[in-house]
């Protein structure tokens, strides 16, 4: 039998997944990572992508992640995943748009930000493609 | 017949008035049952992070964070303050209040000034007539809160701390005990309070992915927006339990009353018709 660790997936506001696990692969800021049992420990900043999960049995199943934080432990891994797509400049804006509303003043937003809306969300749409696209790939065999 | 006839239209405005606080009772039950199964959900992630930030705070990274960092001296003061959007739900937004201006009012003994995020209507409300440089402010989000829409204000806050323009937060809030107690709640946020040390077997490092400022920095930014989403959900929990206890106290006042008030209808109907009979008979026996 295949040696294997304890993943937990949560977010913010709801628990995604828990059990028992063989394989991870995520993709972490300096590219993909793939952790195996007894895996140093590790805390790594987690890229919007999917997370690929191979279950006890081996099974895969596809987690998709807007972000967040890997961490490795010796006696399991924690997810924990952003609840949405998290770039700098759409946290600013949103930290502006709170200011605004206490000045009770709303002007009207520059186009650098919603440019980099729409990249983040451009980004997130491919992310959430591809996870689906290897979801069906893995049901179809 | 004029009294017992205003009693009538007495007790029919009471009695419309006990089914809406009885259908406000209900819904609020229905409502808290969900937000308390939001709060459950939104546990997993609390606990696993604090397990993440104890195990740095043992594995001892030579990055000191500034959110672990007490600061020497204070001036100014940082308060974000929870509360619901609409009233009617007893004393609870009252309660957390007048906490809050009593340590407010401490603070400001102190020499320290302070800088307000308010969340919810009712504390927007409050702090107009209060007093207060309100830095940021969101409402109206609803019976399902997301953490999504609480970013921005944290941010403020978070950023004010980095910047050293408040030297302290405090999170304020009414915490869910049970149906029947909603614990009004100020905590201190940042500087994060030292974590207990467990005992440590070994002696280690974890491999940082870009690097530890980095992680540790996104690390500590989830956590205090994690305690944020938290206290709002378990704001969301408290006000309908407060409203549910208040409402049904409303009904059981409006059901007394419309007791007492169909006693004292039956009493003037039975001395109307009494005294109908004797003039009927006093008239009989004259003739």
């Amino acid at each position: 039998m295949a040696m294997t660790m304890q993943l937990d997936i949560v977010s913010a506001e709801t628990s995604l997944f828990s059990g028992k696990v063989e394989f991870i692969a995520a993709r972490a800021t300096g590219g993909e990572i793939g952790i195996l049992p007894r895996h140093t420990p590790l805390l790594a900043q987690l890229q919007p992508g999917e997370i690929r999960v191979k279950v006890e049995g081996g099974e895969e199943q596809f987690f998709y992640v807007s972000g967040g934080i890997l961490e490795v432990q010796p006696d399991g891994v924690t997810v924990l995943a952003d609840t949405a797509v998290r770039a700098k400049d759409l946290d600013e804006a949103a930290a502006q748009a709170a200011k605004q509303r206490a000045e009770e003043a709303l002007k009207n937003r520059s186009s650098d930000l919603d440019y980099a809306k729409a990249q983040a969300e451009l980004a997130a749409a491919v992310a959430q493609l591809r996870a689906i696209q290897n979801l069906r790939k893995a049901l179809g065999r | 017949m004029a009294g017992a006839k205003e009693i009538r239209t007495q007790i029919k405005s009471i009695k419309s008035t006990q089914k809406i606080t009885r259908a406000m009772e209900m819904v609020s039950t229905s409502k808290m049952r969900s937000a308390q199964a939001r709060m459950q959900a939104a546990r997993p992630y609390a606990e696993k992070i604090r397990q993440v930030i104890s195990h740095l705070a043992l594995a001892n990274p030579e990055y000191k964070h500034p959110f672990l960092q007490p600061r020497t001296t204070e001036r100014r003061v940082g308060y974000i303050v929870v509360s619901s959007d609409r009233g009617l739900a007893g004393g609870l937004n009252t309660n957390l209040f007048r906490q809050i201006a009593a340590a407010a009012a401490k603070d400001r003994q102190a020499g320290l000034e302070l800088d307000i995020v308010a969340i919810g209507n009712k504390a927007i409300q409050f702090f107009k007539r209060f007093g207060g440089n309100v830095v940021a402010q969101t409402s109206h989000l609803g019976d399902t809160p997301h953490l999504t829409d609480l970013i921005g204000t944290i941010k403020v806050m978070l950023d004010a701390y980095r910047e050293e323009r408040i030297d302290r937060l405090v999170l304020c809030y009414n915490r869910f005990v049970n149906t029947m107690t909603q614990a009004p709640t100020l905590e201190q946020v940042l500087p994060l309070p030292a974590a207990q040390v467990i005992d440590r077997k070994h002696s280690w490092d974890y491999l940082y992915e870009p690097s530890s400022p980095e992680v540790l920095d996104q690390l500590l930014t989830r956590y205090v927006e994690s305690l944020v989403y938290q206290a709002v959900v378990e704001n969301v929990a408290s006000e309908h339990a407060a409203r549910m206890v208040a409402m049904k106290a409303a009904s059981d006042n409006a059901g007394n009353l419309i007791d007492e008030l169909q006693l004292a209808y039956n009493k003037a109907r039975q001395a109307a018709i009494t005294k109908e009979l004797s003039e009927i008979v006093g008239g009989a026996a004259a003739v």
